[in-house]
């Protein structure tokens, strides 16, 4: 096996069972950790699709990112008085399960059984660089969904920061009848 | 010896490759390069999507949902930069439609992690289907 052929498979087997652990895992803290592990994957596979600088824009904002993100999620929703329910009841866990199996079955279905018109690897030129490329390609061809997709990021920060912002005096009595700890809550306001 | 072994092997994963995609035109071009093909992402896309639906069908916890959703996103992503390479006539396109993929996921994830924990302070779950006042 060449060298390009096991680097393949350390990766897609780094990025697949991790993200079908996930499935089976209890806590979700260790769920967190198994993401970081898939995620890791595909950055690799990125790497190995000569995709270099979508590899480390994925290390950097995912892994240092979004996965941060979570991580923060997971400790500041953390609740030890009741025992985490992290997985649907029966009900829906069990159709839910065969309902995915059925639905990766269709998709190998269509991946190894059409015959993609494929051409050998278009070579990376030589001499050229590929992240100037793309960015000289992100500033002009792609200018505009470039810009939208600032405003989008510009307006999702702003939105997040006010959504997840303390709760003002003025909204406190907006808990749900359901909750229970709503004392803490209000401790927290005052 | 081990030339003769990695030959082997090679024609085996060429044969394997080419049973798979059913392409024998495709198959010389790949053989020389490396048998590694289009198929082979596409199979690792496919997998990690399926594990992301069953995440989200079968969890109720918001941010579990919300991992399920990154791993959908991210073999979307892997497909579009496969198929730049192996399909479409330039490779850069798809590679920055992928990064376009990274931004909206990252301000996906940020806005429905806001949403989450002010579900949280206000209901005092995350879980989704226990947070249901807006039912009529």
């Amino acid at each position: 096996m060449s060298f390009h052929e096991t680097v393949f498979w350390v990766f897609a087997a780094i990025a697949v069972i991790p993200a079908f652990l996930i499935l089976f895992s209890k806590s979700i803290v260790r769920m967190a950790f198994l993401l970081l592990s898939s995620l890791a994957g595909f950055a690799g596979l990125y790497l190995h699709l000569e995709a270099g600088f979508l590899g480390f824009t994925q290390v950097l904002v995912y892994i240092g990112g979004i996965l941060i993100l979570f991580l923060f999620g997971v400790m500041l929703t953390q609740r030890t008085d009741i025992p985490v329910r992290a997985k649907a009841g029966p009900a829906l866990a069990v159709p839910g399960f065969f309902a995915g199996l059925l639905l990766t079955a269709a998709l190998l279905f269509i991946a190894v059984g059409n015959p993609w018109k494929t051409h050998a690897p278009t070579p990376v030129p030589a001499g050229e660089n590929e992240t100037a490329q793309i960015g000289l390609r992100v500033l002009s061809t792609y200018v505009l969904p470039f810009e939208a997709v600032s405003i989008l990021l510009l307006a999702a920060m702003v939105g997040a920061t006010y959504i997840a912002r303390a709760h003002s005096p003025g909204n406190s009595g907006e808990a749900g009848p359901g909750a229970p700890d709503d004392s803490r809550r209000k401790e927290g306001v005052a | 010896m081990i030339q003769g072994m990695s030959h082997l092997l090679e024609v085996a994963c060429a044969l394997l490759g080419q049973a798979a995609t059913g392409a024998a035109a495709a198959a010389p071009a790949e053989a020389t390069q490396s048998p590694i093909g289009l198929t082979h992402y596409l199979v690792v896309s496919a997998l990690v999507f399926g594990a992301g639906i069953m995440v989200i069908i079968t969890r109720r916890n918001a941010i579990a949902l919300l991992m399920g959703l990154e791993l959908l996103l991210n073999s979307v992503g892997l497909n579009f930069v496969a198929f730049a390479k192996f399909v479409a006539p330039d490779r850069l396109d798809g590679q920055i439609v992928t990064l376009f993929l990274i931004v909206i996921a990252a301000a996906e994830a940020s806005l429905a992690l806001a949403i989450t924990l002010n579900i949280f302070n206000s209901l005092n779950t995350i879980e989704v289907d226990e947070a249901h006042s807006l039912k009529g």
